[in-house]
């Protein structure tokens, strides 16, 4: 019973038939994310195990002091196998934990597994905490975290300051990911600041840069039909942010979804008008990646070319997929993450 | 033509039934035996292999408690916490059934069953999942679990997910944590979150399966002796004929079959014999090892509290190794065989005197090959280190003893000959020595089964007498008490001390000597020591000094692992470092063990009190005390009668006696049966020889008496030989193999009627192989004998 | 020319050195010819004979068969010459005890890849062993193993038959039955016989005979 195939079966009741990781899976007896419902913080900011899936998902654009480009990846996701806590050893809510390191030229991946109920892994609001064995991202009030993280070829220990206001995406927080309605709640915080010291065999790098932070929770967030993903997360000179992302539906172009952010954080939602063209593709292992884009968000003035900074960002997880630093050039210049699912 | 020359090489089997019998018999039997023997060796590894992985055993380091208790929720989670990437594991008894509980979240890869099709929700969630075999899973209690068949998972243990395991075990602390052979970089030292937890690097060797190593050591040696007889028997008949059909593959050469043709195609029906005989061999095998596997498995689980299953798995490596060694051993035997067909001239040469020169080469360059392979075994013995040496010796010593056979036995002959006086005494004397090269390989065949016979019971035999005294030295309590707690253990103290001879508090702690894992044991002054503990090596009182405090007792692994003599310093503690007193045997334990005065224990290991006693008292007393701490609420299963474990020991060591024995007995037999196949192919060569002695005067009967007599004479001269081959063969086992394999060495003890008793199953074997041949003989029509004269040329 | 010698030589080791046994033979046969070869023991018939037959090499010469260089032959070219060229008959009979006289003699045939069960049938009843074909060669009579030998050698039918005292190991009587037998099927099938014997009887029943003396063709 290795761990892979664990959490090819056990992150959704059911096999990658239906969507990636499982997500197009039936939710069954969980909760199912429903419109006009208000946000609340820092509450919502916690655990929803009456949902089936959740995430708190941080990534980061740094450099260090010579200006070499760095992304950093922190991600803790939880997978219900019944919509519920429960005490100790017996808790079916399982916790997983990805963190990567990723230069122009490496990319360091590692992951953790935990189950709820005995602490060895959750996340509390007051003091915010989300946490899986060493990793955690904590501090007294949301806005102010700590952000730790280790592998056996690296560590890192970050700060965060957010800069910004959450961010709401979709219908304030309502946020639709396909044409039949699939949903999920999710917010972000785009706006954070990050400094830290990133520990590697070869010794100690200090970084700074800025990070975006994802919170997501549903119970059945895709469609039957929808594949995988490309999610973009992109911070443009001058302050503005734009987050899209596309359902692919096997070959097609699939559902597509963008929220506008302005330097203040005032969001505007866009659904279907978010384009993004593979314009090259690279092969890693038995999945063909697009590594450059064409991204284009006309009402806004987005036409942008959107590069890998290392194409071979392949997180050989459970479950497998693409997630890496980028660099905007076009008619905005910047930086973010792409993550892509569903290719292998 | 390929169809025409193979029916005409095919057809001398048809003519010569007989022969084919003894060559596919003989190959048979050889592959039987030695795949039976593999076949035990194999299930029980496999056995002891599943339990490894099922509990990480040898893989993986462990960290436990340091007191030798249990690792509580919270510190696991501390340690995770922390960065230590460490997994659960907790076991107990349910229902007979060992439970297994681990965390498949955190389980380093390999642990736990592969199941392909395993469903990892249903095993962490809902009612939750047993792993295990079929007969653990109809063991087990009904628990609501769902059971899953898994053939993988170690022989009476159930698999199953923490959570369901601590609840079914009513336990709610976990007995050891698995360490993840990777870590993250930048964690904390052990000791600065877990203080009161040890990290115990991994075994090399499962434990279970390194206790067991002894065992299945000297069953593969008796198996390859076995094998070894077996070719010895395939090597006669192949060589028989090969002989025989030597006229013909001249005349088939002569007609134009090309030779190369020729040699392929003989080597084509050896194979296919070879195959032939290999699945009867391995069937054969499978049977043996089918009948003798409970007896086996019933043997390690009382030696060693190892499970294996007590039903065989059909192997399919299993099966392709019997095929392969049973063409392997053909070709051995019938290498040098096809070889002088292939180099044979077309054109007979040379004729008999040729020949006859050819032989005493031969036999020079086997007296050479025998002295140097002794020589070499002379060597190994003194300068020789390590198991593969000790193997070597063992292979070289035999080989060399039994191509020294002919020699030895020809030496013997041709002086009794030189003795002899009357003209039939010489006759008979000469003409047995003449029959020596035709018989040499059948003798061999039987020098070795007798010797691999002495040489394996003596072993056996050491080792149970070694044990019988052991457990007398260490089972002299007449009562064990086990108590459940510290309250407990003083209150049981307190209640007998008063009432009985001695209280023997036992309490055994794990250390470091030397860095070698050693327990620490207590013991009370006390006359029931010196009574019956009886050292390998001591100082001068050796009691009296241990007793007062003044240095220590060790056993025999660790002083020769730490190469510790008496008197040496054995530091067990910052400030305290003690001579050693003594050495003493500890059969069995893959630990080092050190034996300190009680008082000097509870210096060095304060927070251990003993709960387990050793009771001395009058044996007509003991319903009494056992009703009297029933009586204070110990349960029945904590008493133990030292009689009771005594026999169940004992009963151990006889079944392990029925699984040698039944495996003597086979090689005996199958060396009877060379012998019977031989003298039966001499007797048709001997007519010529006898005809005249019987034209002289002598009856059939009296031929065929002699005849016998010569059979029983050789069998008996080889005995001789074999006594002293089986007895260095022993010794090698003994003093040689078991010292490299486990550090120690069991004290060798002769059984001379064992030995008086296999020389007359012996004498026996070749009387019934000779009887035969001889009646035939006696019932040779007087006609057949002239007929010799008539046919003489 | 179907045989031809050219200068054989040929000699064994002896306790004192090389023994010569031929030095310097020649000798010529047509197709269908019958030629006797007789001469003392020790004479090197024998030897002759074997080189003939591939199953031994001179030290010297060159002996051609059927327009093939026999000396320049391998192993294997010889043992294709002996299975489709030249059949032997010899005077142990060397038949293969362990089949039966009907496979016996359809032996070489076979191999040689000429096998006509109507052609054995025919050769078995000439030479009087059809009522024998199901039985074992020793359960025959010397007369009847040789002739089981004839119709081996000649159901392959060879060029060349070489028989080497084809009944030297026969009384007179069946002897002369045997030879007559032997003599009137290589007749027919019109193969050359070379035919070694030491009976000035029998080589007078040949076409051409030769005698051999000390090594040489006298």
């Amino acid at each position: 019973m290795n761990v892979r195939l664990f959490i090819l079966l056990a992150l959704p009741a059911t096999a990658q038939a239906q969507g990636f990781a499982g997500l197009g899976g039936t939710a069954g007896e969980f909760a199912l994310p429903e419109p006009d419902t208000v946000l609340s913080f820092p509450a919502d900011h916690g655990a929803h195990p009456a949902y089936r899936i959740e995430w708190w998902y941080l990534t980061a654009n740094l450099t260090d002091p010579d200006g070499t480009p760095y992304g950093l990846q922190w991600t803790l996701f939880r997978s219900a196998l019944a919509p519920r806590e429960g005490d100790g050893w017996e808790s079916p809510q399982l916790w997983l934990g990805h963190a990567a390191v990723t230069t122009a030229d490496t990319h360091l991946f590692t992951e953790r597994l935990a189950r709820g109920g005995i602490g060895q892994a959750g996340v509390t609001v007051t003091p915010f905490e989300a946490w899986i064995d060493d990793w955690r991202m904590a501090g007294e009030r949301f806005e102010a975290l700590n952000l730790a993280a280790s592998g056996p070829d690296f560590a890192y220990d970050m700060r965060l300051e957010a800069r910004g206001p959450l961010v709401l995406h979709g219908d304030e927080g309502y946020s639709v990911k396909s044409a039949e309605g699939q949903a999920s709640y999710y917010y972000s915080q785009p706006f954070f600041d990050i400094a830290g010291t990133l520990t590697l065999p070869e010794g100690a790098v200090e970084l700074t840069g800025s990070a975006w932070f994802d919170h997501e929770w549903s119970s059945q967030p895709l469609s039957e039909r929808q594949t995988g993903w490309d999610w973009f997360s992109l911070s443009f000179e001058g302050g503005a942010k734009l987050m899209g992302f596309r359902l692919r539906e096997g070959e097609d172009e699939g559902y597509t979804y963008a929220s506008w952010i302005a330097p203040d954080g005032r969001l505007t939602p866009y659904v279907g008008s978010f384009a993004a063209e593979p314009l090259e593709t690279t092969r890693l292992g038995a999945a063909e990646l697009p590594v450059r884009w064409a991204v284009r968000l006309p009402e806004e003035g987005v036409e942008i070319e959107v590069e890998a900074l290392n194409a071979a960002a392949w997180n050989a997880l459970t479950p497998p997929y693409w997630e890496g630093p980028v660099v905007v050039t076009g008619s905005h210049q910047g930086q973010g993450y792409l993550e892509m699912t569903g290719y292998e | 033509m390929t169809g025409a020359v193979f029916h005409a090489l095919l057809s001398h089997w048809r003519r010569a039934p007989l022969q084919l019998f003894t060559l596919i018999a003989g190959l048979a039997l050889a592959t039987g035996l030695w795949s039976g023997v593999q076949a035990i060796n194999a299930e029980a590894r496999a056995s002891y292999d599943a339990a490894a992985a099922t509990l990480g055993e040898g893989r993986f380091a462990r960290i436990e408690a340091a007191t030798g208790g249990e690792v509580t929720q919270a510190q696991y989670v501390a340690l995770r916490r922390a960065g230590w990437l460490v997994s659960p594991v907790v076991q107990g008894r349910l229902g007979g059934v060992r439970l297994v509980g681990i965390d498949p979240l955190t389980a380093p890869g390999g642990i736990g069953p592969a199941a392909e099709e395993a469903d990892i929700s249903a095993f962490l969630g809902g009612a939750g999942q047993i792993f295990g075999r079929a007969e653990v899973l109809a063991a087990l209690p009904e628990t609501g679990a769902e059971p899953v068949l898994a053939p993988d998972v170690a022989p009476g243990t159930a698999l199953t997910d923490i959570s369901l395991a601590l609840r079914l075990l009513k336990r709610d602390s976990i007995d050891a944590l698995l360490v993840a052979p990777e870590q993250p970089i930048g964690r904390p030292e052990l000791a600065e979150i877990a203080p009161d937890l040890v990290l115990r690097p991994p075994q090399p060797g499962s434990e279970v399966g390194r206790l067991t190593d002894s065992f299945h050591l000297n069953l593969t040696a008796f198996g390859l002796l076995c094998f070894a007889v077996g070719i010895f028997i395939v090597h006669g008949a192949v060589g028989l004929a090969f002989e025989q059909r030597r006229p013909v593959i001249r005349t088939l050469r002569a007609l134009g079959v090309p030779l190369r043709r020729l040699v392929a195609l003989m080597l084509l029906e050896l194979l296919a014999f070879a195959l032939v005989a290999g699945v009867i061999g391995v069937g054969l095998g499978w049977l043996l090892a089918a009948r003798l596997l409970p007896d086996v498995a019933a043997t390690l689980r009382g030696l060693y509290g190892a499970d294996v299953a007590g039903g065989l798995a059909l192997r399919p490596a299993w099966w392709l190794s019997g095929l392969g060694i049973a063409v392997l051993g053909t070709g051995l035997a019938a290498g040098a065989a096809l070889w002088r067909i292939a180099t044979m001239p077309l054109l007979a040469a040379g004729g008999r005197r040729a020949w006859a020169m050819a032989e005493a080469r031969m036999a020079r360059g086997q007296g050479a090959a025998a002295l140097a392979l002794l020589l070499l075994a002379a060597g190994l013995a003194v300068w020789g280190e390590g198991l593969v040496a000790g193997f070597a010796l063992l292979g070289a010593g035999l080989i060399g003893a039994a191509l020294a056979l002919p020699l030895l036995l020809g030496a013997a002959l041709g002086l009794a000959a030189r003795l002899a006086h009357g003209p039939l005494m010489q006759w008979f004397w000469a003409d047995t020595r003449q029959q020596l090269p035709g018989l040499s390989l059948a003798l061999m065949a039987l020098m070795l089964a007798m010797a691999a016979n002495i040489g394996v019971s003596t072993m056996v035999g050491s080792f149970r007498a070694t044990f019988a005294e052991f457990l007398d030295q260490r089972l002299a309590p007449e009562l064990y008490v086990e108590t459940a707690d510290d309250a407990q253990a003083r209150a049981v103290e307190a209640l007998l001390a008063p009432r009985i001879r001695a209280v023997l508090p036992l309490a055994s702690v794990e250390i470091e000597v030397e860095g070698i894992p050693t327990e620490l044991n207590l013991a009370r002054p006390d006359p029931t020591y010196p009574e019956n503990w009886r050292l390998l090596r001591a100082t001068e009182r050796p009691w009296e000094r241990l007793a007062a405090g003044e240095g220590v007792l060790v056993s025999e692994q660790l002083a020769r692992r730490a190469g510790l003599s008496l008197g040496d310093p054995v530091r067990l503690g910052p400030e305290t470092a003690l001579p050693v007193l003594g050495i003493h045997g500890d059969y069995g334990n893959p630990l080092g063990q050190v034996i300190v005065t009680e008082a000097l224990f509870a210096q060095l290991q304060p927070e251990i009190v003993p709960r387990r006693f050793g009771l001395r008292l009058d044996p007509a007393e003991v319903p009494e005390i056992r009703a009297a701490l029933t009586g204070m609420g110990l349960p029945e299963g904590a008493i133990t009668d030292q009689a009771a474990v005594k026999r169940f020991s004992m009963q151990v060591f006889e079944r392990t006696f029925a699984v040698t024995a039944a495996l003597n007995v086979l090689t005996l037999a199958v060396a009877g049966f060379a012998m019977l196949m031989s003298l039966l192919t001499l007797a048709a060569l001997r007519l010529p020889q006898l005809a005249p002695v019987w034209a002289l005067g002598l009856t059939r009967r009296r031929l065929a008496a002699l005849e016998m007599g010569r059979a029983v004479l050789l069998a008996a001269l080889t005995a001789v030989v074999a006594l002293p081959v089986g007895l260095a063969l022993a010794w090698v086992l003994l003093a040689v193999v078991n010292v490299a394999a486990f550090g120690w060495r069991l004290p060798m003890t002769a059984f001379p009627w064992d030995y008086a008793r296999l020389g007359l199953f012996a004498l026996l074997a070749a009387g019934l192989a000779a009887l035969w041949p001889a009646i035939r003989l006696a019932r040779t029509p007087p006609a057949a004998l002239l007929g010799v004269f008539a046919h003489e040329r | 020319m179907l045989l031809r010698l050219r200068d054989i030589h040929k000699s064994f080791a002896g306790a004192e050195g090389p023994v010569p046994v031929l030095r310097g033979v020649d000798l010529d046969l047509a197709a269908g010819e019958s030629l006797a070869l007789t001469g003392e023991s020790g004479s090197g018939k024998s030897t002759l004979l074997h080189l003939v037959g591939g199953l031994d090499r001179p030290d010297r010469g060159r002996i051609e068969v059927a327009g093939t260089e026999v000396t320049a032959l391998d192993d294997s070219g010889r043992a294709a010459l002996r299975r489709g060229t030249v059949g032997v008959v010899f005077q142990q009979f060397n038949l293969i005890p362990s089949l039966t006289v009907g496979d016996n003699i359809a032996f070489q045939a076979r191999i040689a890849g000429r096998h006509e069960p109507v052609r054995a049938t025919a050769l078995a009843e000439r030479l009087g062993l059809a009522p024998h074909l199901a039985k074992y060669p020793e359960q025959l009579s010397g007369g009847q193993q040789q002739r089981c030998a004839i119709a081996r050698t000649l159901a392959a039918r060879p060029a060349l038959v070489l028989a080497d005292e084809p009944t030297g190991n026969l009384d007179e009587a069946t002897a002369e039955e045997v030879l007559g037998a032997m003599l009137e099927l290589v007749a027919e099938t019109g193969a050359a016989l070379l035919m070694v014997t030491h009976s000035q009887h029998h080589a007078a029943r040949m076409g051409r005979r030769l005698h051999l003396h000390a090594g040489r063709i006298a």
